[in-house]
């Protein structure tokens, strides 16, 4: 397989909603490529369109308009998810999945966790034979770290952190090759928020997976990502290798945020920027810097156009006309 | 000495009982709160900070809960021992409180100016139109503009809701402000303006607060004491800058090495294996020692007290103790 | 490595899981078991049913066969609770009755879940204009008093139980499509529902496995309050004439046979009347018995 090629390119991908009060941008022309075995970290606030994004990149959501081209199984070559059919779809399905934020809500409290994590195996006919079945959920539990005392459970008997662990083993049934990982964390206690995170780097490691982190808890994304991407308003105003983006931050935005970061530390000299407002209304935007409104920098140039996302320096993108030109 | 203080919790231990057993919520827990002192109160979900927060404001919802044992002394009197209109009129007016949840707590078909001037009124005896100007003050002091005044909850946005509750809290400029993870549902860069907003606060209306929260970050930022909370139990309690830099229990220090730094990288997370115990069945002895690493034959026998191991820091782990057992002068409250 | 965890784990932490070990469903019945009226409606409903099955074993004498040496005679030895005007048995014409109210009951309402059940169904999960137009019919159903339509449809088809039985469920199908199409539409935007699709079920899979299932708990109570409430429709259609037909045993015709002979001989009113009430009584504390032991906010 070549390297140098992205696993997943997208391209200009938009999702609009149509609500009452006119068209909701929940994605906004956003392009961006993720590789082989990386892991891609989304951050943004609540309503940023974040979600949004990791279920259009699956085709959990149809999108607007736009491409997420799929690198084929043989590597040669790609697959517009965007545009394949139901039938295609749901092959396509065995090699993207999610993992979703609510470890309360996403699992079906009706049925017993051998039946959660047996649902996507039967769905999908995998196996025909009930001993290999069998096998495959046991392996499943143990890699994911659920004791095999437990298959017969229901959801509302376990923990947080048991839970997520059996919406991690669905998802990993149809050895996938790409997962949406929707704030697979922020339900959780720091101490069992440790040991998921932990599971997931270590699956990664194991099965090479490449993920989507999405959060809004900027130390977790910062822990588990590459590359990360900050989204604001349905576009990504900075993407960048996860260490430069802590270090030198182009995007007011992005300074912002990382600048309000609680941090468990004292004596940590640094400017807290305390943004004014908030997150202005993604239905029907004006062609502008969507974040203009609360920059402390804004000119009359940032009221006219959307910035495009450049690249200031090899990989780290910005959205912002003064980005580099501003002192953090 | 003790005149100083505003809260003493003493040995305080409440129970849910449920049909399918005794939920041991809070346990023999021992805090002290000063005047214009602010406690963080760390724990995990199920750690009983939110019960005892209700303990103190008696809202324990009964059935099935039951504070079973203990004292909650505020300004020298035992809460405990109040009658509910007496606690009616403490509730609000000397002790507040801030709910973790801005958009369940405000009144949906009420506008936020009648909303706190109903609380104003509750506790003093003014006009209604004072009522109203002292809730337009309220609503400056905590950066809303006056205009707004009259709209209703729906039309704030979450931060803005929080400011709102934030005003209805301190209208009778209470004594002392439990706060119930204040800023949880909030996104970053609010959460960061409630904050800097709530310390402002702090300095002007002088009053002491609780701070709930499981952000060790948040503490740092607005507290001066804190105090760690494992099963029912306060497991540590000292200055923030003591306890930030010297950290003495197990717990509080696996605690601190779960949260992912954002200065340095590291593969694997250090993690305190386990889980929290079922608090219907809790451990004999310290209810940590099941997960703890220094554990000790004793700890799962002995339940371990409060020690003042530094001036100020107070510690329950006998391992950390040592031989040096507990100084009379350093029991907080009583066995 | 998070084997270790786990296993690690199960040595020194008490466990949820180990502690108690029910499904959903016996965990419903055990909650049930501990309200002592639902317990209590329960049996009133076990025992009829038992009549019911049991009508030829049980009752002393046939439903129908006149006696006319011992026209209204009131309780004694030999007739626990009298005789009617025809010198039948009282007791054993509840017992049989038993049998009809019981089967008008369950029938009526299995009618009305059946029917109101796929439309509210189909309804709740396809939205858009099938969901409207559906939705309509069943607005104009309900604007006609239940009773009303039941009798409309009863002289259109004509007396006798299979006609009765009708009428009443198809007067009870907007209730039960409006209470499924609610459930389903708050079942269906649950995460569970698009994490089933994440992982390619389809659309029958999810409505059977999983929305189904966990709408149940209110189309259950809404149905044992429905028997109820089926019992009384039928009773009173039968009580003016539109429903069960002589000689056949019925409370509600009974209660209209004893009507004109009220003041002289009470019993043959009193009898099937207080037949009528318990159950519905039974009916309605099972019902709200099984609304709290459904109700998931009382999980621990």
């Amino acid at each position: 397989m070549d390297s140098s090629k992205p696993y997943i390119r997208v391209e200009n991908l938009k999702k609009y909603f149509s609500t009452k009060r006119g068209m909701l941008h929940a994605v906004d022309d956003v392009s961006f490529e993720i590789k082989r075995g990386e892991t891609l970290g989304l951050v943004g606030e609540s309503g940023c369109g974040k979600s949004t994004l990791g279920r259009c990149l699956i085709r959990l959501l149809d999108s607007t308009s736009g491409n997420v081209l799929l690198q084929n199984k043989d590597g040669e070559g790609c697959t517009d998810v965007t545009k394949v059919s139901a039938r295609e779809m749901k092959e396509l399905r065995k090699r993207v999945q999610i993992v979703f934020q609510d470890p309360y809500s996403c699992l079906n409290p009706r049925l017993s966790v051998w039946e959660l994590i047996a649902e996507p195996l039967i769905v999908n006919s995998v196996y025909r034979d009930k001993a290999a079945m069998r096998r495959r959920i046991r392996e499943l539990m143990d890699t994911v770290g659920l004791a095999e005392r437990l298959e017969n459970s229901y959801p509302h008997e376990l923990d947080g952190g048991r839970r997520q662990r059996i919406g991690i083993a669905r998802s990993l049934a149809l050895n996938p090759e790409f997962i949406v990982l929707d704030e697979p964390v922020s339900a959780l206690d720091v101490c069992i928020q440790a040991q998921i995170l932990n599971l997931l780097n270590s699956l990664q490691k194991e099965f090479n997976y490449t993920y989507v982190f999405i959060s809004h808890n900027l130390s977790v994304v910062r822990h588990v990502s590459d590359r990360i991407a900050v989204m604001y308003l349905g576009q990504i105003v900075e993407l960048s290798e996860y260490k430069e983006l802590f270090t030198n931050p182009l995007h007011p935005y992005t300074q912002a945020l990382l600048s309000a970061i609680p941090l468990a530390k004292l004596d940590v000299q640094r400017e807290r920027i305390i943004l004014e407002g908030d997150v202005p209304s993604p239905i029907e935007p004006p062609d502008a810097c969507r974040f203009a409104g609360r920059c402390r920098y804004a000119q009359e140039v940032c009221r006219h156009g959307t910035p495009p996302l450049t690249e200031q320096s090899p990989g780290h993108f910005t959205a912002c006309h003064f980005a580099g030109k501003l002192e953090g | 000495m003790t005149n100083d203080l505003m809260l003493d919790i003493r040995d305080l231990t409440i129970h849910y009982e449920t049909d399918s057993g005794v939920v041991h919520a809070v346990e023999g827990l021992n805090l002290q709160l000063g005047r214009g002192e602010s406690l963080g109160f760390v724990g995990e979900t199920g750690a009983g900070k939110t019960t005892t927060a209700l303990g103190v404001m008696r809202l324990i919802p009964n059935p099935p809960g039951k504070i079973k044992s203990g004292e909650i002394l505020f300004e020298g009197e035992d809460l405990l021992r109040k009658s509910e209109a007496e606690m009616r009129k403490i509730r609000g007016a000397k002790i507040a409180m801030i709910f973790q949840d801005p958009m369940t707590s405000l009144n949906p078909v009420m506008t936020v100016d009648k909303q706190i001037a109903e609380m104003i009124k509750l506790h003093r005896s003014v006009s209604e139109h004072e009522a109203l100007k002292q809730a337009g003050d309220m609503l400056e002091l905590v950066g809303i503009r006056r205009e707004r005044m009259h709209d209703y909850p729906h039309q704030f946005s979450g931060g803005m809701k929080q400011r709102v509750v934030i005003a209805i809290a301190l209208a009778c400029d209470p004594a002392l402000l439990i706060a119930d993870e204040p800023t949880t549902a909030l996104d970053v860069t609010i959460q960061a303006q409630v904050l800097e907003l709530m310390k402002k606060l702090k300095e002007r209306f002088s009053a002491s607060m609780i701070l709930i929260t499981h952000d060790l970050g948040i503490v740092a930022d607005i507290c001066d004491k804190v105090a760690i909370m494992y099963a029912g139990r306060v497991v540590e309690y000292a200055d923030k800058r003591s306890l930030y830099t010297n950290p003495l229990h197990p717990y509080t220090i696996g605690l601190f090495k779960s949260v992912p730094d954002i200065d340095e990288d590291v593969d694997e997370l250090p993690v305190i294996p386990g889980l929290m115990p079922d608090p219907m069945d809790l451990p004999a002895g310290c209810a940590f020692h099941p997960r703890c690493s220094m554990a000790e034959e004793r700890c799962a026998k002995e339940r371990p007290q409060m020690c003042e191991l530094e001036p100020g820091h107070f510690v329950a782990c006998p391992v950390r103790v040592g031989g040096r057992g507990p100084s009379p002068s350093g029991m907080l409250g009583k066995a | 490595m998070m084997n270790e965890i786990e296993n690690g784990n199960e040595k020194i932490v008490p466990d949820l899981a180990k502690r108690k070990h029910r499904g959903p469903f016996m965990e419903v019945l055990f909650r049930l078991a501990k309200s002592p009226l639902a317990m209590f409606g329960l049996a009133i409903i076990a025992l009829l049913v038992f009549c019911a099955i049991f009508a030829e074993v049980i009752a002393p004498y046939s439903p129908i066969k006149q006696d006319l040496m011992h026209m209204f005679e009131t309780p004694s030895a030999a007739h626990w609770l009298g005789t009617d005007e025809f010198g039948r048995d009282i007791l054993s014409r509840l017992i049989y009755g038993a049998r009809v109210s019981l089967q008008v009951g369950f029938i009526a309402v299995g009618i009305a879940l059946v029917v109101g059940g796929m439309l509210g169904a189909v309804s709740g999960y396809y939205s858009g204009w099938l969901d409207n137009s559906i939705m309509r019919v069943m607005d104009v159903l309900l604007s006609i008093p239940q009773t009303l339509l039941a009798i409309a449809i009863v002289a259109a088809l004509g007396p006798s139980l299979m006609n009765l039985m009708i009428a009443v469920g198809i007067s009870a199908v907007p209730t039960y499509a409006r209470i499924v199409r609610g459930s389903v539409l708050s079942i269906r935007s649950m995460e569970f529902i698009e994490a089933a699709r994440s992982v390619g079920s389809s659309d029958l899979r999810i409505i059977l496995k999983h929305i189904l299932p966990n709408s149940m708990a209110p189309i259950i109570v809404q149905s044992t309050l429905g028997v109820a409430s089926a019992i009384l429709n039928a009773a009173g259609l039968s009580f003016i004439g539109l429903g069960i037909q002589p000689p056949n045993p019925e409370w509600g015709a009974m209660l209209s046979g004893g009507r004109q002979y009220i003041r002289d001989y009470p019993h043959m009113t009193l009898y099937p009347g207080l037949a009528i009430m318990f159950t519905i009584l039974a009916l309605n504390f099972l019902g709200d018995g099984l609304r709290d032991a459904l109700d998931p906010k009382l999980k621990r």
